[in-house]
């Protein structure tokens, strides 16, 4: 049988007569007391088993049974597993976002050709010339007004009469390695002055800026989740050992180790933060599942949510729970433990 | 087993209660520890357990200075001592018979499932082994709390005022109980202001009655 538990029908029932006497050699023969130490020590094996392990036997039934106490612990730590869902789904998808930003942007580059009418063609010939020669080129085209037409759409309506206006000419550069701006920049200004070389930084750093201020946010989310929950749960540790003083004075007074203690608590504390978090993850990724059609949704929701192998991260989120609940609970036993001899 | 020598404690805050407390108490012995309430009797029985550390003189209890001990070790010496008190306290939730069985589980033993039963047999409590304690009247959670003392047959028993809550026959029977253990080796320690209770036991062991007065320790045996 297992050392820590005894079946209720090993228990002796009260239907055999009181023995008459008193041989107490059963129990006051001499013992041979190894000195076998308690290995319930609070580390990550402990941990393992906490979240694992089959048999919780007498030690976690020395704590008594408190089940509105345990629902809101399993609630919360569920709660905080849904929001720290969200929030790792917000800090993955803003880093996504901002690193393709960065990276199509940053492959790309504009030179609008603006001179008068009579040297537009000789300018923007003299700009696809430089083109050819300059290294770190892929590709260059010159767009046209028909794809002009369509960027000045929003602005003028369809129908724009491109030829009419005095539209400078667009032509599109891909970038690859070995790209010098600089040099095409001073190469656009001796052959080709009404040439002006854009490429996105004015306005891609601000918004690759902002997509990684929301992935700090999403990140600093997670971290204040957990921190909010460490700290229910060690409140939650507290008051159970404060209301489980008579246990630990009892058990203290009959030999246990502070460990063996504290292990009890630890125990439950660390399976229920992990059973709700469970639930919590799960509803999380449910609801990120559910989201509507991102294409839909509009450009800014485009990738919020996991991708791939992405899905997997959120299965982190019970596993931290677990080992939020045992940290915070051991440190509150343990510094309880400490008040009593 | 246990020795004192010039000890002296003193709760924070007052004067010493105890002081120059020398004592021995040998493998087998039966001693009675009496006084009047209040004189330091479970203060006493707490310096032994390490409850509480001497604030002078020196402890030691089964060949190790009380004072240099840690916790885990002062949890070993706990599972080397039996411990019976006025109000016996257990786990409430916990049947009887799991919680005689604690000490086996906390010293990493196997259950010892006969042992339990004779262990409630032999302090008459075989049908109340599914009972939970509060169930249980001040007899029978004396009773209950000297059977979880000895489950792991230890050498010492300490008892504080166990007959303190029981008619004069539970009285008997749970002074019955222990004169039994120490005819089997064990040392027996029991505080008591019963003097009718150290008669009785006077009549059917060799018992030594110490007397706290004063805060010291006086050989009282020549009263009873």
């Amino acid at each position: 049988m297992s050392a820590d538990h005894i079946p209720n029908d090993e228990i002796p029932n009260g239907d055999a007569k009181d023995a008459r006497a008193p041989d107490p050699a059963p129990a006051t023969a001499p013992r041979q007391r190894q000195a076998r130490t308690d290995l319930r020590a609070l580390d990550l094996r402990t941990l393992g088993r906490a979240l694992i392990g089959r048999q919780a036997g007498i030690a976690d039934r020395i704590v008594p049974p408190s089940g509105a106490t345990a629902r809101l612990t399993m609630f919360t730590a569920g709660v905080m597993a849904f929001l720290a869902v969200f929030a790792l789904a917000l800090a993955l998808a803003t880093g996504r976002l901002a690193d393709r930003w960065a990276e199509g942007l940053a492959q790309t580059l504009t030179i609008r050709v603006s001179a008068p009418a009579a040297e537009l063609d000789a300018q923007t010939a003299a700009v696809m010339a430089a083109l050819a020669t300059i290294p770190g080129v892929e590709a260059a085209r010159e767009l046209p007004a028909d794809e002009v037409g369509a960027l000045l759409e929003p602005w003028f309506g369809p129908d724009v009469p491109v030829d009419a206006l005095p539209i400078p000419r667009l032509i599109e550069v891909r970038q690859s390695a070995g790209f010098d701006a600089q040099a095409l920049r001073l190469r656009l200004a001796g052959e080709a002055p009404g040439a002006v070389l854009d490429d996105h930084t004015e306005w891609r750093r601000p918004l690759i800026g902002a997509a990684a201020r929301l992935r700090i946010l999403g990140w600093l989310s997670l971290g204040l989740i957990a921190a909010a929950s460490a700290a229910m749960l060690t409140l939650a540790a507290q008051a159970a050992l404060a209301a489980n003083g008579q246990v630990i004075r009892v058990m203290r007074l009959i030999g246990a180790r502070d460990l063996t203690i504290a292990t009890a608590f630890v125990r439950r504390f660390t399976r229920r933060a992990a059973g709700g978090a469970a639930v919590g993850t799960l509803a999380g990724m449910a609801a990120i599942a559910a989201l509507p059609d991102m294409q839909a949704a509009g450009g800014f929701l485009t990738g919020l949510g996991f991708a791939g192998w992405g899905w997997l991260w959120p299965l982190l989120v019970p596993v931290i729970g677990a080992a939020l609940g045992f940290a915070a609970t051991r440190a509150a036993a343990l510094r309880m433990l400490r008040g009593l001899r | 087993m246990i020795e004192m020598r010039d000890v002296a404690f003193g709760y924070r805050g007052g004067g010493d209660l105890l002081h120059d407390i020398s004592l021995s108490l040998p493998r087998g012995s039966f001693h009675f520890l009496t006084g009047p309430s209040g004189s330091g009797k479970t203060t006493f029985l707490r310096l032994c357990i390490a409850d509480l550390l001497p604030t002078a003189g020196k402890l030691v209890a089964f060949g190790q200075d009380v004072a240099g001990l840690g916790r885990d070790a002062i949890a070993s010496l706990r599972r080397r001592v039996g411990v019976v008190q006025q109000d016996a306290q257990f786990l409430d939730h916990l049947p009887v018979a799991e919680n005689i069985a604690l000490p086996m589980v906390l010293s990493g033993e196997p259950v010892d499932m006969q042992a339990i039963r004779d262990l409630l047999a032999w302090v008459q409590m075989t049908g109340h082994a599914r009972a939970l304690p509060p169930a249980l009247s001040g007899g029978e959670r004396q009773r209950a709390a000297l059977a979880r003392a000895v489950i792991l047959s230890p050498d010492l028993i300490l008892a504080d005022e166990p007959t303190g809550n029981l008619d004069w026959d539970m009285s008997m029977r749970l002074l019955q109980l222990l004169v039994e253990l120490n005819r089997s080796g064990k040392t027996v320690l029991v505080a008591t202001h019963d003097l009718n209770l150290i008669r009785a036991a006077k009549q059917q062991v060799s018992a030594r009655v110490l007397r706290i007065a004063g805060g010291r320790l006086q050989s009282a045996g020549a009263e009873l």
